[in-house]
């Protein structure tokens, strides 16, 4: 008798807690913000420097992909042979069947373009059987959606901009390390 | 059918001639916990004899891995038992940096440990939820899942991913725990203590919760040992086995932690196990915050192809649901030439018949509830 008591309490704490400051939202209408490392579907990124996508179709991702839900094609680029582009190659179709992927990331991580990203999209019900099947320029709008949203630097720039200040740390280091006299020398 | 009815004759309650009753239960009853099928042999509403029905859910993972890349296996193993992916992962991680003989940074492995041991609470979470359920209680699980979220925003936080996280790598992780992560898990450890604590309050001592589970789907520990039991459920027998204990692995025999054991071997103590477990888990994820050091979380190896030499090996971790094992067989290819689970869910499950028989109708679902199965990992 007194632990229903006791329980109903609890209980009665909660409603209360609960009627301060509520833990459920409601989802349609409030939609729940997702973190910055989410990942939601896969889409390609677009290199807005030279204006073409940073994805060469090498299939690399289709390659290590565990469900095999994309294919891809490439072609020469035309914008290298005007001297506007470092790409030799370009994509030339792509497409993601989003019903097949299972959001593990491995495209994203083995990508050596950084042509690929996992998007904070993760809403697209359609209305046809294959609706989720999306093409190239679709995937490129989804990529640059994320591109602005969370103003998405390439990582492989990241990690260069990291290691040069690593070693200039380095550097720096080394020059206070050696002896004030050496470097009034060098002056 | 000869035995049914010779049991059928000795249990009846009373003398008269018995009446035979089959009782479909799932795949689609919700206490079952998944899609499982049990047929019960009823007698009034005494079981006299269960068959259990697997399978609903076989997705052939084994023979998938076998097609897969040795990288590309993490995410099948996360889809073994849906509640304790990391677990998963890092048994089946450390068993290919076992045949590889690799070293994981020391940050790697501290970053596994605390996920590992959060992801433990979260899995106790839901089940204390649901526990509550199947013996009539609809209040634990709103609480237990308010938990269960704060653990997975962390963990969205860490790996992109509420669930299906594919965060381990082979010999490290995929990359460090994001910058505002000490924050996250101070903001995350003094709400996640209170809601343990509550969800202990609310059901353990109850009532009416200790009448339907106290000296219900009681088994001995021999019994439980010849069963193949392990984890919560064999430790409720009074038997002190704990993979992490009895062979160390990762870095586990650095925590300072105790075993919680029970006495009777009954739905109530494997209970209380599984809810002392997650106080435990908490002190273990405060050691490891402790003393975890900084540096290189990656594997050694980059990105290059993962090619095991040939041989096999065998890796056994504590999951949430007791001892998961991984059988690994490797030609020397990027695939994996053969690779067994040992799930834990599967082997406590095989005592059902044995549990069930003789009980009442009404108690079959607190017992199926207290072995607390995955069917994800019963059928692979």
């Amino acid at each position: 008798m007194l632990n229903s008591v006791k329980g109903m309490m609890l209980t009665l704490a909660s409603t209360f807690q609960g009627l301060k400051k509520p833990v459920t939202r409601e989802y349609p209408k409030t939609p729940t913000p997702v973190q910055p490392r989410f990942m939601g579907f896969p889409a390609l990124t677009w290199d807005s420097d030279v204006g073409e996508p940073f994805c060469t179709g090498c299939m690399v991702c289709i390659r290590n992909c565990p469900t095999q839900c994309m294919s891809a094609s490439m072609m020469d680029n035309p914008l290298q042979q005007e001297g506007q582009s470092h790409r030799r190659k370009i994509v030339d179709y792509f497409e993601i069947n989003l019903n097949r992927c299972i959001l593990c990331g491995i495209c994203v991580e083995l990508c050596n373009f950084d042509a690929i990203v996992m998007s904070h999209e993760h809403e697209m019900s359609t209305y046809e059987r294959n609706g989720d099947r999306v093409a190239l320029p679709a995937l490129l709008e989804i990529g640059q959606k994320y591109q602005r949203e969370t103003k998405w630097i390439p990582p492989t720039v990241l990690a260069k901009a990291k290691k040069d200040a690593e070693d200039a740390a380095k550097a720096a280091k080394a020059a206070e390390a050696e002896p004030a006299g050496a470097a009034q020398e060098a002056d | 059918m000869a035995d049914i009815q010779t049991n059928l004759a000795t249990n009846s309650p009373v003398n008269a001639e018995p009446v035979e009753m089959l009782l479909n239960m799932g795949p689609q009853h919700p206490s079952t916990h998944g899609v499982f099928r049990m047929v019960l042999w009823v007698d009034g509403e005494k079981i006299v004899d269960v068959e259990p029905h697997i399978g609903y859910l076989h997705r052939g993972s084994e023979k998938l891995c076998e097609g897969e890349q040795y990288h590309q296996v993490i995410t099948l193993f996360d889809r073994l038992d849906y509640v304790a992916n990391f677990n998963n992962e890092l048994v089946y991680c450390q068993a290919v940096e076992k045949l590889m003989g690799l070293e994981v940074p020391e940050r790697a492995e501290y970053v596994r440990v605390i996920l590992c041991e959060l992801n433990r609470i979260a899995s106790h979470l839901l089940y204390v939820g649901t526990i509550g359920l199947d013996a009539g209680a609809m209040t634990p699980t709103m609480f237990a899942f308010r938990g269960r979220e704060r653990i997975q925003s962390v963990f969205e936080a860490v790996s992109g991913a509420r669930m299906m996280h594919n965060y381990f790598r082979i010999g490290g992780v995929k990359e460090d725990l994001p910058d505002n992560f000490e924050q996250l898990i101070a903001e995350l450890l003094p709400p996640l203590r209170e809601d343990v604590e509550e969800s202990d309050r609310i059901l353990t001592f109850n009532e009416i919760f200790l009448t339907r589970l106290k000296d219900v789907g009681t088994i001995g520990p021999e019994e439980a040992i010849d069963f193949g039991f392990t984890g919560p459920c064999l430790r409720g027998c009074g038997i002190e086995y704990d993979v992490r204990k009895a062979h160390p692995y990762s870095i586990y025999d650095r925590f300072d932690f105790d075993i919680p054991v029970g006495l009777d071997g009954d739905c109530w103590d494997r209970h209380w196990v599984r809810v002392q477990e997650m106080y435990e888990s908490l002190k273990i994820i405060e050691q490891a915050l402790e003393q975890m050091p900084g540096g290189e979380v990656v594997s050694s190896l980059g990105r290059r192809l993962i090619r095991p030499p040939a041989g096999e090996v065998y890796m056994r971790a504590e999951n949430p649901r007791g001892e998961i094992g991984v059988h690994l067989i490797s030609n020397g290819t990027d695939r994996p030439y053969r690779l067994k689970v040992r799930p834990p869910s599967f082997c406590n499950l095989s005592a059902i018949r044995r549990l069930l028989t003789n009980s009442w109708i009404a108690d079959s679902v607190v017992i199926l509830g207290s072995l607390d199965i995955v069917l994800g990992e019963v059928d692979r």
